[in-house]
């Protein structure tokens, strides 16, 4: 099994693991951020470059370092392979970069945003962007669209990471769900329009990294860090109905599946139990959920919010990191 | 005059016929090829040093060594013939005059490899030449030098003609094997690399027209002979397009041992500047490569004479040199304006980015707004510093290659022209009244 060093820590992982994956086995400040990248979805990452890592020693065979930063999500690892993530300061300014051309063409609504608090984008331009902005021109506009009675997209703010593409496609059978168009118009967008009709739809809100597909049942009800998230479960025949209710008193506000520390859905959950259970009595209360200690959510709640440390030399940090 | 090996043909009668063809030595070449064993041939293109003519300027030996030939797998070659690369036609060309020796040359690559499908994709622009491509196989097939039992060798191969749909992202070989199978052309994340898993997950070479029509001349006059042509690892004759501020513009076959300035100013090539004004800049590989100033592209940085070969044009790295890529040549005149010119190729580039991977996605789309704004007399003086800040940015942190090459030459034209952005930035009113005109006189 290779032996893999990543930011000073060493790692036997079976052949053929990721990078990425290898690092999430350590764990801790040293995990690449993702964007596009889920594990529970075939072919997914790659695109959206947030997770490059500088591999600076390609193998015990070949010691070479690779000529260009990798994608540590679609990269195998190698026997011996030294690799470098919050150590090498070109892997940090490179994330500055992707952060900066991620926001160009997203909308800065997070005030009027259902995802805030939740979103992925928030976490990774606060924890890797830059304080300013120097795009000036205009962003791309899209009318929003249902796609289906439960679920809207909003393409204003898709990131292209095409994880609902994947959830969409891998939990059916039948294609219903892709890209329309190239570059930066490019279009999430389903058969000329369709609903997708699918029992497990509604988990393409749940992958969505941000706030482009949402709940309509639950838009513009309460902010996220209003609610307490609880887990809990109900006899399902479709899917495990183990899920995430957001309460607010007694009231449950919306349905979600339950996700890891890495923001991934650990069981997809049914429209059923998504949508059409919301009323107490249908669901037995485990406990509170666990939430990151980054998560907005968690303010005044689990203690103070954590901002990961950046282990490098003074002369390399800015002054935001500091 | 510069000795003629792949366009030796090119001027006589109907040579685009089988029986033309034939008459004048077509297929010998395959005759002698399948006299040898497949790896004999593949010896002999590695003998040959010859490197892909598509634009990386991988050797093409090496490239097909790497195939997976332990896999059960059927093998696939694909001729890359989505020539959309601005400044390049020479594919194009080659295919429109000499069909035949593609042919021939992809059943010579297809028994070296082992393959018995080959498919031709071909750029949807180019939708003519799908026609004359199938008259061509339809002939070999016919005189029994395609199909089944080719020759009576018992090697069989069928080649198949695709047509694009007219995107430039399906020139790269991953991309095109996507859209092959009928997918988005999307390229894929590598590894793995198509000489692995390719084209339906079996181990595909993908190939430029210029390499594959270039094997028929390396089998008939053999891999030794044919490196001794051109210079040190720039061996044998490559296909330029030029074009721009030149009085003969055209594809030339040059042997890779002339100076830049031979090729511009030889009346066998370019035939000098047109109208006699002086070289300002030129981009000497397709649009994706660095341009040039003109004291650059003549000598190097060292002083040395500049060849036209891919050591030579690549000295100096990316401060003072370029690369010889797909060998389109495009010289600018005095009165060109670098700005406008950027523009417009960072506008192919956002037009063409496919919208996979973040930093080409968006920062193509950016710098060609924030070009715009230059160009229309609207820029800031910070701007310039920007542009240059993106295109690093964008550089190498991309899936494929047209990241790469929608950096460069923004990179190099601010690196090698500043001034002239500075000029368009200080003076709005000027560059705002003049879309196509000179700039020479308000710039001195």
């Amino acid at each position: 099994m290779p032996i893999v060093t990543i930011d000073n820590h060493t790692i036997e992982v079976p052949e053929g693991t990721t990078i990425l994956e290898a690092a999430r086995k350590i764990g801790g400040d040293i995990v690449p951020p993702t964007m596009c990248y889920y594990s529970k979805l075939k072919g997914s990452g790659g695109k959206c470059r947030t997770c490059l890592v500088k591999v600076s020693q390609g193998s015990a065979k070949d010691p070479r370092p690779m000529p260009k930063l990798v994608a540590s999500c679609s990269t195998p690892v190698a026997d011996g392979m030294v690799v470098q993530n919050i150590t090498s300061p070109e892997v940090l300014e490179a994330r500055k970069a992707i952060v900066e051309f991620l926001l160009i063409n997203h909308p800065l609504d997070c005030p009027v945003c259902d995802q805030a608090g939740e979103c992925d984008l928030q976490n990774l331009s606060y924890e890797h962007g830059a304080n300013t902005e120097r795009y000036e021109e205009d962003r791309r506009e899209y009318d929003k669209v249902d796609i289906g009675p439960n679920i809207q997209l909003h393409m204003n703010r898709c990131i292209l990471c095409y994880r609902c593409v994947y959830t969409a496609n891998q939990i059916a059978n039948s294609r219903v769900h892709g890209v329309l168009y190239r570059g930066d118009q490019a279009e999430i967008s389903t058969y000329i329009q369709n609903a997708i009709d699918n029992e497990f739809s509604g988990n393409v809100i749940d992958v969505c990294p941000v706030g482009a597909l949402t709940d309509k049942t639950f838009r513009f009800k309460s902010r996220v860090w209003f609610l307490k998230p609880m887990n809990a479960h109900r006899n399902c025949t479709k899917c495990s109905g183990k899920v995430v209710v957001w309460k607010f008193g007694n009231e449950i506000y919306r349905v979600t599946a339950r996700k890891d520390q890495f923001h991934e859905v650990e069981e997809f959950i049914c429209n059923d139990c998504r949508y059409d259970h919301k009323q107490p009595e249908d669901w037995t209360i485990e406990g509170p959920a666990k939430l990151s200690k980054q998560s907005v959510i968690s303010q005044n709640q689990y203690g103070n919010l954590k901002k990961p440390s950046i282990i490098l030399p003074i002369e390399h940090r800015t002054e935001k990191q500091e | 005059m510069g000795r003629k090996i792949l366009l030796e043909n090119i001027d006589k009668e109907g040579i685009e016929r089988f029986d033309v063809y034939r008459k004048h030595g077509g297929y010998t070449a395959l005759e002698k090829a399948l006299k040898l064993t497949p790896d004999e041939v593949t010896e002999e293109v590695k003998k040959s040093g010859m490197r892909g003519r598509g634009g990386a300027g991988f050797p093409t030996g090496m490239k097909w060594s790497f195939l997976d030939k332990k896999s059960n797998n059927p093998r696939y070659l694909i001729c890359n013939a989505d020539e959309s690369e601005p400044g390049t036609f020479k594919d194009r060309y080659l295919i429109e005059k000499l069909p035949h020796l593609l042919v021939e040359g992809l059943i010579i690559s297809s028994y070296a490899l082992g393959v018995n499908t080959c498919y031709i994709y071909v750029r949807g622009e180019f939708k003519y030449l799908i026609g004359i491509l199938n008259k061509a196989i339809c002939e070999a097939n016919a005189n029994k030098f395609l199909g089944k039992n080719i020759l009576n060798t018992g090697y069989s191969l069928d080649i198949h003609v695709h047509s694009g749909a007219g995107a430039y992202i399906c020139g790269e070989e991953t991309a095109q094997i996507e859209s092959l199978e009928g997918k988005r052309g999307n390229p894929r994340i590598k590894p793995p690399f198509p000489a692995l898993k390719g084209l339906y997950d079996c181990p595909t070479v993908v190939n430029n027209v210029e390499t594959l029509a270039a094997v028929v001349p390396i089998i008939s006059m053999g891999g030794e002979e044919y490196a001794k042509i051109g210079t040190g690892r720039s061996t044998g004759t490559k296909l330029i397009s030029a074009s721009g501020h030149i009085n003969r513009p055209g594809v030339y076959e040059i042997e890779m041992n002339i100076s830049v300035e031979e090729f511009l100013m030889s009346d066998e090539y370019c035939g000098g500047m047109k109208n006699g004004k002086p070289l300002k800049a030129v981009i000497a590989g397709g649009s994706s490569v660095p341009i040039l100033p003109a004291h650059l592209i003549l000598k190097t940085a060292n002083g040395e004479n500049r060849m036209m070969t891919y050591e030579s044009l690549a000295d100096g790295g990316f401060a003072t040199g370029t690369m010889l890529g797909s060998g389109g040549f495009i010289a600018y005149d005095e009165d060109s304006c670098i700005v406008r010119n950027t523009w417009n190729l960072t506008r192919f580039y956002h037009h063409e980015s496919c919208g996979q991977c973040s930093p080409c996605r968006e920062g193509t789309g950016w710098m060609e707004r924030v070009l715009h704004r230059l160009e229309n007399g609207e820029g800031r003086m910070h701007d310039i510093d920007l542009l240059t800040n993106i295109s690093k940015n964008i550089e190498g942190n991309t899936i494929c290659p047209l990241g790469d090459a929608a950096a460069w030459p923004v990179a190099s034209a601010i690196r090698h022209f500043r001034d002239e952005f500075e000029f368009h930035v200080k003076n709005p009113g000027i560059v705002k009244n003049i879309k196509h005109g000179s700039l020479k006189k308000y710039t001195v």
